[in-house]
């Protein structure tokens, strides 16, 4: 019985593609929408379980039905009739189609609720948080305008405001996504993009860069903090710190580091801490996108355009 | 970049080698490297050595390389494909242990087995080889092997076309092989987004290897599809009406005609980031007016089409194989046919899905997301066809069927997961993430690889004369089925733990079990490889004990079978007249199916030429002049290919006339061995009682 030894392969392999999808849900994750910290996330995870669900309408046939087939037609030792010459039934035409009609009608419907729902453009409630986001080779400096504070590779909310993200890059396209609280969008030179969202618990979470930049594109991540509303006024009311995101300080961020060789670029430590900074300035986030908006005159750009050059990491310090 | 051009040499010399850089600094990353570079030399080296020691220049020059025959193009494609396919499995188990190695911290330097400019070119030359020098060479050749048979052609319509389309493409996979060994690869990923792939952040030749491999086999696959097409509407036997049509040709003609459409875009994008490299231009970059979002549209308007062109052809082998081991009809052929052109339409209409995240409206990522899931309704239901076709059945377990049976069971997780990427809102979190690495693996390997593969057991027969063995094929097959199981499922749980596609390092040890489990895949995936060249091999030095004379190994419906193996060059030995749809299957169920024909008559065969082999010579040397600025040797070989055309232009070809005396000896020959060779029925399918004459008692289908 070498033919029932391969369809028991079979089934064991089905299994085991069973079992990696039933595990991933049971595996506790940090950093993911699987352990949603908000609203955005939640619905996310929400309808992927939906998503799943409605679909095995159409998938569980075939994992059962072909192990069945082949068992029960098997050449060796068939159970069933043959009917080589029965190609056609207009019955089965009905159900074989109409089904993944039926499917794919109720996955379209959930499709345009969720997607209308989950538009990153609509603010989740009334005065969101304003923070910008400036995706640089291998960091992100994030601007919270109305507090005078930038940070680098630090992202603080209050639990239960909605924010607003606008995000713009001073290099090649990147994408920012911060899979606990919501999902990811490109950042653009010369463009913005909006992602909004709020938490709901207080936490730390992991965002990062998903779209490859570059030699140190795998360490491009920053933490995210939601925080009570009253350790967040906390956090707000500690200022920026000693640094001040002027056109000098933003030069040295702009080179293709990671946080750590920035750090000490700036004459920091050179750990993996986020870096506070003043932001006095208005409007740094409409100067970096104006730089690629006046073709011609090229470095006149607060911080610079182009590619900063080799030289210039190689003079820090 | 090197300081100045030399107007000799270009960018050339000899810093660009990874041997440089072993010497510069020895560390696993380099060794890996010059490994690589070592192993394409001393390859080379090895099989320049082999054909002199064998005498087979000659051979190879007279018998294949200038030979116009549609089937041993398509061997060729194959064989090309195989090879790219080993270094492309290769890179991804490189790629895998580096990732077993890669945990890291946010403060120190990236550290595992390759440093993180080299896991990207892997990367990059990994997506490039498998989609461009694999899947397409591996469905293209068995296209060309197959169709011609199948609709009772002699050739292909242009069969030096053909021979032109496969010098274009050798020249794409040389391109990217040579590039182990002088210079670098791009680092963009398959796709090469710019800015990023712009001059400014990636200078040097690594972008250019890229552009030049993907025009130039990108024109020769947009001819590819023009030939397939021209000759399913033209060069059809006498009653082979459309409706006639093995659903292998009607997915071929789908893929035909796709190519037509989505491959010029590919060549427009390529051609606007070259133009943006060498001469200032600013369709992508950063300033100047320049704006990224059009590549991607551009490149995705033929990106999601390509996966459909990957896939089509799998579906044409799964809906061939499936009827004949069962011995029985096609179930539901009008709808199958219905299907793949819907699939072939609706695939143009989906692109965007590449770029939910870019920013636009809920609106327009609502429409995209609807008709992406649409376009599984028409995929469903072929799958759903090829169980109603096995259903009520005679199943012989061969080969080809375990590598069905893997595509049922994997393929429908795949387009699960595919679903799921439809709806944009999800979309968000595993876009870029390596859930949708799992994803496109999870179709292309279990469709595309694993249709290939069956269709090369199913009709390697029919091109060399001997059966595949069938215990090696199965094993070859069960070990791809686990590889892939192994590699890639854990793949989805990392995307949705959160790690992005491309990371050369990550701080997250919780992904290290996953990434052992993957590890171990990319072993089992090793293994396959192996067990795949053993399979040839062993099978090689047993031809003649697997050999099938008689044509007919498995019992089929198709024309294809009607004929010797390995079949002649003329295919058949008068131009059939079709009668029914399964026509050959008609012909076995009414009396003494290997008649001879009343008549023979001269055949007139396209004459070899080495036309092909210029052109594709030629291109090479612009490709590779263009990469490395060399200039006065790019204006040379480019005016070289319009001048060759024109020489042959003004040539005056005489086709090559085989005599009807000769073609009546093959084939009395032919027809009195299948009378003297006794008929076995599908009990001894897999046994040497099969010379290829099946128990046409036992036809039924």
């Amino acid at each position: 019985m070498v033919e029932a030894k391969w369809i028991a392969r079979c089934f064991l392999f089905a299994s085991i593609a069973g079992s990696a999808s039933g595990l991933c849900a049971a595996e506790p994750m940090r950093e993911s929408f699987l352990q949603p910290m908000g609203p955005v996330a939640d619905e996310q995870f929400n309808h992927l379980l939906r998503v799943i669900g409605i679909t095995m309408v159409v998938i569980l046939p075939v994992l059962v039905g072909v192990p069945l087939i082949l068992w029960r037609y098997r050449y060796s030792a068939p159970l069933g009739e043959y009917t080589p010459r029965w190609e056609f039934s207009k019955k089965l035409e009905w159900v074989l189609w109409g089904v993944p009609v039926l499917v794919v009608v109720v996955l379209a419907s959930w499709l345009w609720y969720s997607t209308q729902k989950l538009d990153p453009y609509e603010p989740l409630g009334p005065e969101p948080l304003q923070v910008q986001a400036i995706g640089l080779d291998w960091k992100w400096v994030f601007i919270y305008p109305d507090e005078g504070i930038a940070t680098v590779n630090e992202l603080a909310l209050p639990v239960g405001r909605p924010v607003e993200l606008t995000l713009t890059t001073d290099t090649v396209m990147q994408s920012l996504l911060i899979s606990s609280l919501t999902g990811q969008i490109y950042a653009m030179p010369g463009m913005t993009t909006k992602l909004n969202f709020a938490a709901t618990r207080p936490g730390v979470a992991e965002g990062e860069n998903t779209q490859f930049n570059g030699t140190s594109f795998g360490r491009q991540k920053f933490t995210v903090r939601a925080m009570t509303p009253t350790d967040y006024a906390t956090w707000t009311a500690g200022g920026g710190g000693g640094l001040l995101l002027d056109e000098a300080t933003y030069t040295i961020l702009r080179r293709q580091t990671v946080l750590a060789e920035a750090r000490q670029d700036l004459g920091l430590e050179g750990t993996a801490q986020p870096i506070r900074m003043r932001a006095t300035e208005d409007g740094i986030l409409e100067r970096i996108v104006a730089k690629y908006h006046t073709s011609g005159r090229r470095a006149h750009g607060w911080g610079g355009t182009g590619r900063p050059s080799d030289n210039s990491v190689q003079t820090a310090e | 970049m090197n300081e100045a051009t030399s107007p000799i040499f270009g960018n050339l010399n000899w810093q660009v080698t990874p041997y440089t850089d072993l010497l510069r600094d020895v560390n696993s990353s380099t060794i890996v490297g010059a490994g690589a570079a070592s192993v394409l030399v001393l390859g080379t080296i090895a099989g320049v050595a082999l054909l002199t020691y064998m005498r087979w220049w000659g051979p190879l020059y007279r018998n294949w390389l200038t030979s116009p025959d549609a089937k041993k193009i398509g061997i060729m494609y194959i064989a090309l494909a195989l090879i790219m396919l080993a270094r492309g499995i290769i890179e991804g188990f490189v790629m895998r242990t580096h990732q077993a190695t890669a945990l890291g911290t946010l403060a120190q330097q990236e550290s595992g087995l390759v440093a993180p400019d080299h896991f990207a070119q892997l990367f990059s030359t990994h997506g490039t080889i498998m989609i461009f020098f694999v899947a397409m060479p591996l469905l293209i050749g068995l296209i060309n092997f197959v169709l011609p048979q199948q609709l009772g052609a002699r050739d292909m319509a242009f069969p030096v076309v053909n021979q032109v389309s496969l010098g274009l493409t050798t020249v794409g996979a040389a391109l990217v092989m040579i590039s182990l060994l002088i210079g670098k690869f791009g680092t963009g990923g398959w796709t090469m987004y710019p800015p990023y792939t712009g001059i400014e952040y990636s200078p040097g030749e690594g972008v250019d290897y890229w552009l030049w491999a993907i025009l130039i086999s990108g024109i020769g696959s947009t001819l590819t599809g023009m030939n397939f097409a021209v000759t399913i509407f033209k060069e059809r036997a006498p009653g082979m009406h459309f409706m006639r049509m093995p659903l292998f040709c009607w997915t071929s003609l789908c893929v035909a005609i796709m190519m037509i459409y989505a491959m010029p875009a590919l060549t427009v994008s390529s051609a606007m980031l070259a133009l943006d490299r060498y001469a200032g231009f600013h369709f992508f970059t950063n300033e100047a007016g320049g704006n990224m979002m059009n590549y991607a549209n551009i490149f995705w308007m033929f990106g999601h089409p390509e996966v459909y062109i990957l896939i089509l052809p799998a579906f044409g082998v799964f809906s061939e194989i499936s009827s004949t081991y069962s011995g029985k009809r096609l179930y539901g052929y009008t709808s199958l046919v219905i299907a793949s052109m819907s699939i072939a339409v609706i695939s143009f209409t989906v692109w965007l899905h590449h770029f939910f995240t870019m920013g636009q409206s809920a609106g327009v990522n609502i429409a995209f997301g609807i008709a992406t899931m649409i376009i599984g309704i028409p995929t469903g239901v072929k799958i759903y066809d090829w169980m109603a076709t096995m259903w009520r059945g005679r199943v012989r377990i061969t080969a080809p069927i375990v590598y069905l049976t893997g595509f049922f069971l994997l393929f429908v997780i795949g387009g699960l997961s595919g679903i799921i990427l439809a709806n944009p809102s999800i979309d968000y979190q595993v876009h870029n993430s390596t859930f949708l690495v799992a994803h496109f693996h999870n179709v292309i390997i279990p469709g595309v690889l694993y249709g290939m593969l069956a269709g090369i057991h199913y009709w390697f027969p029919k091109a060399f004369g001997f059966r595949l063995d069938e215990a090696w094929g199965r094993r070859t097959a069960f070990l791809f089925v686990g590889g892939f199981v192994f590699t890639f499922l854990p793949l989805y749980v990392l995307g949705l733990m959160g790690m992005p596609r491309r990371s050369p390092t990550f701080q997250n040890p919780d992904f290290m079990p996953w990434m052992y489990i993957a590890g171990f895949g990319a072993v089992l995936m090793l293994c396959a490889l192996t067990s795949l060249f053993w399979t040839f091999w062993t099978s090689y030095r047993n031809r003649l004990a697997l050999a099938v004379p008689g044509g007919d190994p498995w019992n089929g419906s198709t024309l294809e079978w009607s004929t010797p193996a390995p079949a002649p060059e003329w295919t058949f030995p008068r131009i059939p007249h079709v009668q029914a749809r399964h026509d050959w299957g008609e012909t076995k169920r009414s009396n003494d199916p290997w008649r001879a024909p009343k008549q023979y008559c001269d055949i007139e065969m396209p004459s070899n030429t080495p036309h092909g082999l210029l052109i594709a010579g030629a291109s090479f040397c612009f490709a590779f002049a263009m990469v490395w600025h060399i200039w006065w040797l790019a204006i040379l070989s480019f005016l070289a290919v319009p001048g060759l055309i024109a020489l042959r232009g003004m040539m005056i070809i005489e086709p090559k006339i085989i005599k009807a005396a000769e073609v009546e000896e093959a084939d009395c020959r032919f027809r009195q061995q299948v009378a003297n060779l006794s008929a076995v029925t599908r009990a001894d399918e897999e046994t040497s009682r099969n010379r290829g004459v099946p128990d046409v008692s036992e036809f039924a289908g």
